[in-house]
């Protein structure tokens, strides 16, 4: 807008910037709402979080007798720590595991060429479309045989999680398709084998991917709620934090565990967000490299 | 309908260009793709039908024209292999022949032969002599026969297409040792799955897990979907058997008699598709505002900005979608807060109210959706040449001609696949309806003998109830799957072949 004023008459620039000017400060009130509209949730349920008068819900935010109550509550008299626990065991295992499979699946999506290359990727899109609880009954069936579910339900998971997250190779085959084959070709030039190529050419250049794909395998079975909820089958040692929270927020514990509710929240989101906020720019990067691909 | 010329088309006013289009997209395009599908359907059944046959072909010359070893091979798979330096290879055909064969004697005839009934006698009482009494005993298990004689006939799959591997396998060795060459040692092999066959190495593990955690259960899911599985008939004690069609004509047939089950699916897919292209549509057009709000040259702080919002990606959903929905309940924060000051007497029903959750649920999903794709927005953004903008304010374009000529087409151009895709994520977005409102209010309009459901239920939190829910209607809920999935996939080849940008990956490279 600067430059462009500075070619034009005076008296054109003068009300070009006062206009621009309103329409900026417009914009600044807009942004503050939005941020506003979009922050306020969690500063609320930080502050209800606090609140030890009333352990239900209540028609007003800023607590009236501030204290720890809720976070001491939930450390000690329930299995909070216990659901902690299982998610984070299930999150780390989750995230290395998956990682390599989709690493795997994506780079030889992207770079190697063999027969059935295209079937496969219309294979998977296919069976894409098929909604993902579909097969919920035959996996708990399964898994309760090999005794997987209820309070053993940590193992099941991880297995579900892991197994089929070869289908989420797309984000990530967009990125190897971003390396030029060029270098590919040196390094089969020089000699290099196809594992040579793989370990030595390209994993090196591919850390913003790798490091995408463990944080979005982390922070994805903190939110998971459906399969966990039906793999633990009402039994409280195979809760993970979300199925755990959610069971105190039902119509018959949510007048007593509310507040419990929101300082779990707290205790969830927090380390997460941190950690989320020190990778932010490859989530970034994942996130829209992925839309732009398709 | 007819296609007009370039100069005809441009005589037209600019709402006859619209209506023309419009027609034009109906009329012809849809129609068109939807003739191309089946044409390309029958053209992959004729190659179908061709493969089957050259492979028959190939099979019997090969087996003419071979060494003894070969025809020995036909029987005892991989002998030829051993016989002529490939050890490795000949253990492994053989080994997997000694397998299967033992387990189809074992284990595999039994399955099979109860796969076409799901078996005779569930669990009943049997007289004891010992002890004279009647006791309980197990019969059979209708889930475990399904599911046992489908892992049957895919091994048997599995071991035609082995036995054709070394049926080739040994053609190939007949043509290496007449041509006189060194055949492959097992060493080489090995080594080749480093190099040549890599894709193998790194393919294996993730397809293992896809069949056995994805392909096999859909197929399974499939299958059900043709028989009666449900609470009444749970397949140990009451057995569940085939029953054809009936599932999917009780779905669909308008007439079906006391269920009002068509009714309530027609209903609930309506308010599906409308969801979703409510939720993909409000996001996608808000969002990029959010973008090109924080992307105006002369907005100070355009991390700041972004950087809250991008914080509530990072907040677990259920954390949120939760706390939200309890905000909004009838004696939650909105509605306390609305009351203290006096402003309403009643507090407002935005989740039970039918028509008003509907909407809150579109609105919550905003505040869920706009993060997201504010950063995709803004990456696209970024990318769109400066100098268009530039030259276009030359010409007098306002801001609102710059959005629709240059940003949007831009936009919708780069983000089409983008599109499908969030579509079908909201077709199937579970998560923000069941911890929103549950799929509630209860409907009574919607409550079936397959199983209740409410106003803001979709198909798939539907599917759940049902295989959740005391019904445990699993067929119901199988044939509901193959419903969404029929959608989707009609959707998506619509869209592929409409779409202007019809993308070659191998542009990208």
């Amino acid at each position: 807008m600067k430059k462009n004023a500075e070619t034009l008459p005076q008296k054109r620039h003068m009300g070009m910037s006062t206009k621009g000017k309103i329409s900026n400060t417009l914009i600044y009130i807009l942004l503050v709402v939005i941020v506003i509209i979009w922050i306020i949730p969690f500063v609320f349920i930080l502050l209800e979080s606090f609140r030890c008068e009333t352990q239900g819900m209540a028609g007003y935010v800023v607590p009236k007798q501030w204290g720890f109550d809720n976070y001491v509550r939930l450390l000690t008299q329930t299995d909070f720590l216990k659901w902690y626990g299982n998610t984070l065991l299930i999150a780390v295992v989750t995230a290395v595991l998956q990682t390599i499979i989709v690493l795997c699946m994506s780079y030889t999506l992207s770079r190697l060429r063999f027969k059935g290359r295209r079937f496969l990727m219309n294979f998977m899109l296919v069976l894409g479309m098929f909604p993902g609880f579909l097969t919920l009954i035959v996996l708990y069936k399964v898994l309760s045989g090999m005794g997987l579910t209820g309070p053993n339900a940590v193992p099941g998971l991880i297995l579900v999680y892991c197994a089929s997250s070869g289908m989420g190779y797309y984000v990530s085959k967009g990125y190897f398709d971003t390396i030029p084959k060029s270098l590919d070709e040196a390094a089969r030039m020089d000699g290099a084998t196809r594992f040579q190529v793989f370990r030595k050419v390209i994993m090196p250049l591919a850390k913003p991917i790798v490091i995408y794909t463990i944080l979005s395998a982390f922070m994805a079975p903190w939110g998971d709620f459906i399969f966990a909820r039906y793999i633990a089958h009402g039994s409280s040692a195979g809760y993970n934090v979300a199925v755990g929270l959610w069971s105190w927020t039902t119509k018959t514990s949510v007048g007593t565990q509310y507040t419990m509710f929101c300082a779990g929240g707290v205790l969830v989101a927090l380390p997460i967000t941190i950690l989320f906020m020190i990778l932010q720019r490859y989530y970034v990067e994942g996130v829209t490299g992925g839309a732009v691909k398709g | 309908m007819k296609q007009l010329t370039d100069l005809e088309y441009l005589r037209l006013s600019r709402f006859g260009k619209f209506l023309y289009k419009l027609k034009r997209f109906f009329l012809h395009s849809v129609p068109q793709a939807v003739i191309n599908f089946f044409k390309r359907l029958w053209n992959v059944i004729k190659k179908f039908g061709l493969a089957i046959k050259n492979e028959a072909v190939d099979i019997w010359t090969t087996f003419r024209d071979g060494t003894w070893q070969t025809k020995v091979s036909y029987l005892i798979m991989g002998f030829g292999s051993i016989a002529r330096g490939q050890i490795l290879r000949g253990i492994l055909f053989f080994l997997f022949e000694v397998v299967f064969i033992v387990y189809m004697i074992v284990a595999g005839g039994h399955w099979l032969s109860k796969f076409g009934t799901l078996g005779s006698e569930g669990m009943h009482m049997e007289y004891d002599e010992a002890k004279d009494v009647f006791v309980q005993v197990s019969g059979d298990d209708s889930f475990k026969l399904l599911l046992y004689g489908l892992l049957t006939i895919l091994f048997i799959i599995a071991f035609i297409y082995t036995w054709r591997l070394n049926v080739k396998q040994n053609k190939l060795l007949d043509q290496i040792t007449r041509s006189g060459k060194k055949v492959k040692s097992g060493k080489d092999d090995l080594k080749s799955l480093l190099d040549d066959q890599f894709h193998k190495t790194m393919l294996a593990l993730p397809l293992t897990g896809i069949i056995v955690f994805t392909v096999i259960p859909i197929i399974f899911m499939v299958l059900v979907s043709f028989t009666n599985y449900d609470a009444a008939h749970d397949g140990y004690s009451n057995l569940f058997t085939w029953v054809g069609l009936d599932n999917f004509n009780e779905l669909l047939s308008w007439n079906s008699g006391s269920s009002n089950l068509s009714a309530a699916f027609g209903e609930i897919l309506a308010w599906t598709l409308m969801w979703a292209f409510f939720a993909t549509f409000t996001n996608y057009f808000l969002g990029m505002l959010v973008a090109i709000l924080i992307n105006k040259k002369g907005i100070k702080l355009k991390k700041i900005w972004r950087g809250f919002l991008v914080l509530t990606i990072a907040i677990p959903q259920f954390v949120s979608l939760l706390y939200v929905s309890k905000m909004f309940s009838d004696n939650g924060l909105v509605n306390g807060f609305l009351m203290d000051m006096g402003w309403i007497t009643q507090p407002i029903p935005f989740w039970t109210d039918p028509i008003l959750a509907r909407f809150t649920v579109i609105i919550v999903n905003i505040w869920i959706g706009i993060p997201y794709l504010m950063l995709i927005a803004t990456g696209i953004l970024m990318n769109i040449p400066q100098d268009l903008y530039e030259s276009s304010r030359i010409d007098g374009a306002n801001v609102w001609q710059q959005y629709t000529r240059i940003t949007l087409p831009y936009m919708l151009f780069v983000t089409g696949p983008y599109l499908l895709t969030s579509f079908i994520g909201n077709i199937n977005n579970f998560n923000v309806i069941y911890l929103l409102t549950g799929g509630g209010p209860n409907n009574p309009k919607l409550l079936t003998s397959g199983g209740s459901a409410g106003s803001t239920d979709l198909l798939i939190t539907w599917l759940f109830n049902i295989t959740t829910g005391a019904e445990s209607n699993y067929k119901l809920a199988a044939v509901i799957g193959i419903m969404i999935f029929i959608v989707i996939a009609v959707l998506s080849v619509i869209v592929y072949n409409v779409m202007p940008s019809t993308r070659n990956e191998e542009d990208f490279q």
